[in-house]
């Protein structure tokens, strides 16, 4: 029987889920909490297989408690779904912008400076409004708006103050003219599993779910399958949720997520999500 | 809490909204321990 290694360090609605639907599929669940590890470099290929399992599925919430673990176990000949690759890319919002670019895969301009002058800057470059991100971080948290030079000054001032080294990158980005919405994909390897509208609650600009806002059914057009997948293609493959904005120069991807929430797009849309995702799974391990 | 709680799923105190882990399921009940304060590189 094939055993399926869920690495996490909190368990969500996500992980009940996914342990559920892979154990109905025939994997046996290998639940490790990786606030629980001591990984050993001496470790041989075989131990690190029978300690965890065959293929591993990477969820953990913090980003770096799981690129480590991700590039651990991958070392040790273990198919980590996604790559150590994939989510260095994924993880840092700058990686992912230059990938896309390099493709040719359309996302919003952006400009990444590292002081508070030299930021203020590539604003003056840019123009008003911007947004300003941090290059590691989600859930839309410290994803801000600049409207003007004073709300700049404030807001890079605050950020420049801010404890840790992540704090001191100024990612930069064009303000895209879209609807209040963006859009949400889910993808596994070469396809779209869902797609999801997420609206800005009232009164917050941000769409994400976690900031209140509220999913709807997207019919996938050819442009945005074409443009999702040439995204996803580009950092790499795997379980990834693709994010889209509509802008009136057409589909733009702004961001890929490697450990990809999918709670909100199951109550809206029809698809068995988990499903969809263990089969996935179950075909990598079949390779 | 739900009836197919699970270690390391987070419940929430009714009453005053602490955070915690369940770190073990009993036949009667869980244990419990405070649960991480999110972090900046948390999310998808
Ligand atoms: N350049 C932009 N123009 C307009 N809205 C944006 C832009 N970048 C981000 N947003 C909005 O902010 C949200 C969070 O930004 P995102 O880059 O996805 O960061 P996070 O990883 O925190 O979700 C997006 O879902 C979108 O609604
Ligand atoms: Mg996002």
């Amino acid at each position: 029987m094939t055993t399926l290694a869920l690495m996490y360090d909190r368990i969500r609605w996500e992980e009940k889920v996914l342990t559920k639907t892979a154990e109905a599929g025939g994997l046996n669940v290998n639940r490790v909490d990786a606030k629980t590890v001591s990984l050993d470099s001496d470790w041989s290929i075989e131990e690190t297989r029978e300690k965890f399992g065959d293929i591993v599925l990477q969820r953990c919430i913090s980003y770096f408690r799981g690129l480590h673990t991700t590039a651990f176990l991958e070392s040790k000949g273990l198919n980590v779904i996604n790559s150590m690759d994939v989510t260095l890319t994924c993880g840092n919002k700058l990686l992912t912008t230059l990938k896309l670019e390099k493709a040719k895969v359309p996302t919003p301009r952006t400009l990444l400076s590292f002081t508070e002058d030299s930021a203020l800057k590539s604003l003056q470059i840019l123009g008003y409004p911007a947004v300003l991100k941090p290059v590691t971080g989600s859930w839309g948290r410290l994803v801000v708006q600049l409207k003007d030079k004073d709300t700049a000054q404030a807001m890079l001032e605050m950020r420049s103050r801010m404890e840790g080294s992540l704090n001191q990158i100024f990612y930069i980005q064009e303000m895209v003219e879209r609807p209040p919405r963006d859009i949400r994909t889910i993808v596994a390897g070469d396809h779209i599993i869902a797609a999801l509208y997420r609206y800005a609650p009232e009164g917050e600009w941000r769409t994400n779910i976690s900031t209140g806002g509220k999913g709807e059914i997207c019919k996938v057009t050819g442009e945005l399958e074409d443009v999702v997948l040439r995204a996803a293609e580009t950092v790499g493959g795997g379980l990834l949720g693709v994010d889209a904005m509509e802008s009136p120069e057409g589909i733009l991807v702004h961001e890929v997520n490697n450990t990809v929430e999918f709670k909100g797009a199951a109550s809206v849309c029809d698809v068995d999500i988990p499903g969809a995702i263990i089969e996935y799974i179950l075909k990598q391990a079949r390779r | 809490m739900p009836d197919d709680v699970v270690v390391g799923e987070i419940i929430t105190c009714p009453d005053c909204g602490t955070d915690f882990e369940v770190s073990e399921v009993k036949e009667k009940g869980v244990s419990i321990k405070p649960a991480e304060t999110v972090g900046e590189d948390w999310g998808e």
